[in-house]
């Protein structure tokens, strides 16, 4: 079983693909809701203190806005940790989506430079398309180590 | 117990920077609630698209949409808070937008902030304080005439002042640098009473406002302890004879300053500065001790010199005083520091805040600071127009509060 990163990491259809062919996602665990009625689309579940931000200079440096800090003392973590990652870029919000654009600039940045296998899909448009997504993060998954079809 | 004040929030990055609870906890110290504004998923994109400002974060895209249904009046409100991260450029222009979007198609009164994980409830207190005035105190904000003798006292960071106005005239004032806040007050109040002819007694009705209200509020047993916001907006329209349309006042304090835009008298959108002392009229202060004159005389000195010619432009006191010190030893004259010194914070004031709100004829500068000529002939400079200074411009919060006090007067 590879711990398999996926990006959006809210995206609950990633999480539970990951899951069904045997890895251990690494996301948010959060869904995005049909109306939102918290601070955010990807409002934390538990409150945040001022001391996430400072954690997250171990990922940015001070003058990068504390939003982006404090999502990568949660983010960065589960990046060090990852063997593998799912990343689906132009999401439909109801997919998955995280709040900060320049935050996913940063998490993508540091996915591809930790030399990890990534598989790197745009978000499919039709049936299609939608059917060669699913197959290709099938393939992908089986191909990680230890990796199966649950 | 009244209603509490609902106040919006249009966010991007509080809860991830770890300060939605203090932006919570300085709602409740003033009585409002923060809520968010109930969105369906489906309507973000399009909202964005109407609103034709193509942003990439979803937070940011939430903000326009909930500022859309705000406006439309999809969802109810008193009030707007727009808070976003500190050092972000696409949060900044949304920010920036929203605000001038909000004011100029509904009546909601707008307060916006930029944040860092060091934002604490304390910081946000005077803003939340004066949206929930604004949506509480329309009826009393509305009043264009002073009655019966009332008294107001402005408990500043450097002076504290005092005004008695009897029948729509001040007819009484006092000023003490701001040492112990309440003997500072009790003596302020005492010279104001004696140059009235007026007791305690005669008082009818007390208004207090800046850092020390609360206390001396209490301390006078006052009948109105309101932020300065609010109440120095009401003072400059009311002194400046401009009390309907239209307004911008400027108020460069000892140690933050305000912009704010203003109509029939109430605030639409404004800023509080905490910007650094080097745009503060305490670096007026300084630099009129290290030229050897009075605060009083640093205008007209600085009205016979060139700013150009000395170059000063710090945010910082400490730089802004080593630019000083150079300029005098390299033989520039004092003149032309004056000027400089002046125009330095001005150019501060007009870079840090007043790109925040929209600037309306008049421009109306108040405060004790609104006193140095040549920064208020520098503030016109670089705003090109010329700018009013009222007539006891520097008794702004006293007379403001003693305005407002007036609604408290037995009879009213």
């Amino acid at each position: 079983m590879a711990k398999v990163f996926i990006y959006p990491a809210t995206s609950l259809i990633l999480s539970d693909l990951v899951a069904r062919f045997g890895h251990k996602p690494l996301g948010a665990a959060l869904g995005i809701r049909e109306r939102i009625q918290t601070a955010g689309v990807d409002s934390p579940p538990l409150q945040i203190t001022p001391e996430e931000p400072k954690r997250g200079l171990r990922y940015a440096a001070v003058e990068v806005p504390a939003g982006v800090r404090g999502r990568m003392a949660i983010y960065g973590p589960l990046i060090e940790e990852a063997e593998a990652a799912v990343i689906v870029t132009d999401a439909d919000l109801a997919f998955g989506c995280m709040g900060c654009a320049r935050t996913d600039e940063l998490i993508l940045f540091s996915l591809r430079q930790s030399g990890i296998p990534i598989l790197e899909l745009k978000y499919p448009t039709n049936d299609e398309e939608g059917v060669e997504f699913v197959a290709a993060i099938k393939k992908f998954l089986a191909g990680l180590d230890d990796g199966g079809e649950a | 117990m009244s209603r509490k004040v609902r106040i919006a929030q249009l966010s991007c990055g509080p809860e991830y920077s770890g300060v939605q609870k203090e932006i919570y906890d300085a709602a409740e110290a003033v009585g409002a609630e923060v809520f968010f504004p109930d969105i369906a998923l489906a309507d973000v994109e399009r909202a964005v698209e109407k609103f034709g400002l193509d942003v990439r974060s979803a937070d940011l895209k939430l903000m326009i949409a909930r500022g859309m249904a705000l406006v439309d009046g999809k969802v109810d409100a008193d009030g707007v808070f727009i808070g976003t991260c500190f050092r972000c450029a696409e949060a900044a222009i949304v920010r920036n937008e929203l605000r001038r979007y909000i004011p100029e198609h509904s009546r909601l009164p707008v307060v916006s902030y930029s944040f860092t994980e060091r934002t604490t409830s304390g910081t946000l207190l005077t803003r939340m304080e004066a949206l929930t005035t604004i949506a509480r105190r329309r009826a009393l904000l509305a009043r264009e005439e002073q009655t019966g003798v009332t008294m107001g006292v402005d408990s500043g960071s450097s002076t504290t002042k005092a005004v008695v106005m009897k029948d729509n005239k001040i007819v009484g004032t006092g000023w003490h640098p701001t040492t112990e806040v309440i003997k500072s007050a009790e003596s302020a109040v005492a010279d104001a009473l004696e140059m009235a002819g007026l007791t305690r007694d005669d008082i009818q009705a007390i208004g207090t406002t800046g850092y020390g209200r609360f206390l001396i509020g209490k301390h006078l047993g006052a009948d109105l302890v309101q932020e300065e916001l609010t109440v120095n907006s009401k003072g400059a329209v009311y002194l400046a004879g401009h009390q309907r349309g239209a307004a911008t006042v400027i108020d460069i304090g000892g140690m933050d300053n305000k912009a704010i835009s203003v109509i029939d008298g109430i605030p639409g959108t404004f800023t509080m500065g905490g910007i650094c002392a080097g745009a503060s009229g305490r670096f007026l202060e300084m630099t009129a001790k290290r030229l050897g004159v009075d605060i009083t005389e640093l205008g007209p000195l600085a009205m016979k010199g060139m700013g150009k010619n000395v170059p000063m432009n710090s945010y910082c006191i400490v730089f802004g005083t080593q630019s000083l010190v150079n300029a005098l030893a390299a033989g520039s004259s004092r003149e032309d520091v004056a000027a400089a010194a002046c125009h330095s914070v001005a150019e501060q004031v007009f870079e840090q805040q007043l790109q925040e709100v929209d600037i309306k004829e008049p421009v109306i500068m108040v405060g004790g600071t609104s006193l140095i000529e040549g920064l208020v002939y520098a503030m016109g400079q670089l705003l090109q127009t010329n700018v009013v200074v009222p007539p006891y411009s520097q008794y702004i919060g006293a007379v403001g509060s003693a305005l407002l006090a007036s609604g408290f007067v037995k009879g009213e």
